[in-house]
């Protein structure tokens, strides 16, 4: 039911999540999330994503179908990008239809979490002076956020 | 097996990708890094910490002491970063 893809282009969040609700009446709620490239001292001049390609797609998945057997859900859409991405420019779109807006919304919110700590994405920064900094580790408060889905911690 | 390796495991190792043949011995993700540590210097500084490195078997996340019977690819990558 979820529709998935990583891609290198950027995409049209409006058009995506407009596209969950569209020749349906039985969808009372659509929750979206855009997730952009921050900049945060000012000398980021774009991250890049590496991935594991295959396996990205078909952990997404899972994860979708994990938030199917959770919540009453009518559809899910997510994208990734990867490659190049500068600061200001949208990294990751997650949107969820459901009929009523408590599903949707803890459904985005749990895809959004399994995307930071289970989908294979890498990120690094390359400086505005072309300096390719070192990988970014991950943050414990997304392991943290996370955890909240597993079994048993709801 | 083929195995594949991302990010900083990538750099390490020198490589993407490559074929392995490891000993019957080797029964496990754990007993897999043991064995590709004395493969070298780059070997070894990948997987110096192998807490720190995540394994996938045929693409699905996998814990240290997961069975590597049958399976046609793991993958060796640091802590995900996405989103």
């Amino acid at each position: 039911m979820a529709r998935v893809r990583v891609q290198r282009e950027d995409f049209d969040p409006g058009a995506e999540a407009e596209a969950l609700a569209r020749e349906r009446t039985d969808v009372g709620a659509v929750v979206s999330f855009v997730g952009y490239c921050r900049d945060e001292g000012g000398s980021l001049a774009a991250l890049e994503l590496e991935h594991y390609p295959g396996m990205v797609e078909e952990e997404i998945a899972r994860a979708a179908v994990e938030a199917e057997a959770r919540w009453p859900l009518l559809g899910a859409n997510v994208i990734h990008r990867h490659g190049r991405v500068a600061p200001g420019e949208r990294i990751v779109f997650v949107a969820v239809a459901a009929a009523h807006r408590g599903a949707a919304f803890a459904a985005a919110e749990m895809l959004m979490d399994y995307l930071k700590t289970r989908a294979p994405f890498w990120k690094r920064a390359i400086r505005s002076d072309g300096a390719v900094e070192g990988w970014i580790e991950p943050k414990q408060e997304d392991d943290r956020s996370a955890g909240r889905w597993s079994a048993g911690a709801d | 097996m083929k195995a594949l390796y991302f990010a900083w495991v990538r750099e390490r190792v020198g490589r993407a990708e490559e074929e392995l043949n490891p000993p019957p011995a080797v029964e496990t993700v754990g007993d897999l890094i043991a064995w590709l540590r004395e493969r070298g210097e780059g070997y070894a500084r990948a997987f110096d910490k192998p807490a720190a490195v995540r394994a996938a078997l045929d693409r699905v996340h996998a814990r240290s002491d997961a069975s590597i019977a049958g399976v046609k690819e793991v993958a060796f990558f640091p802590p995900m970063t996405g989103g």
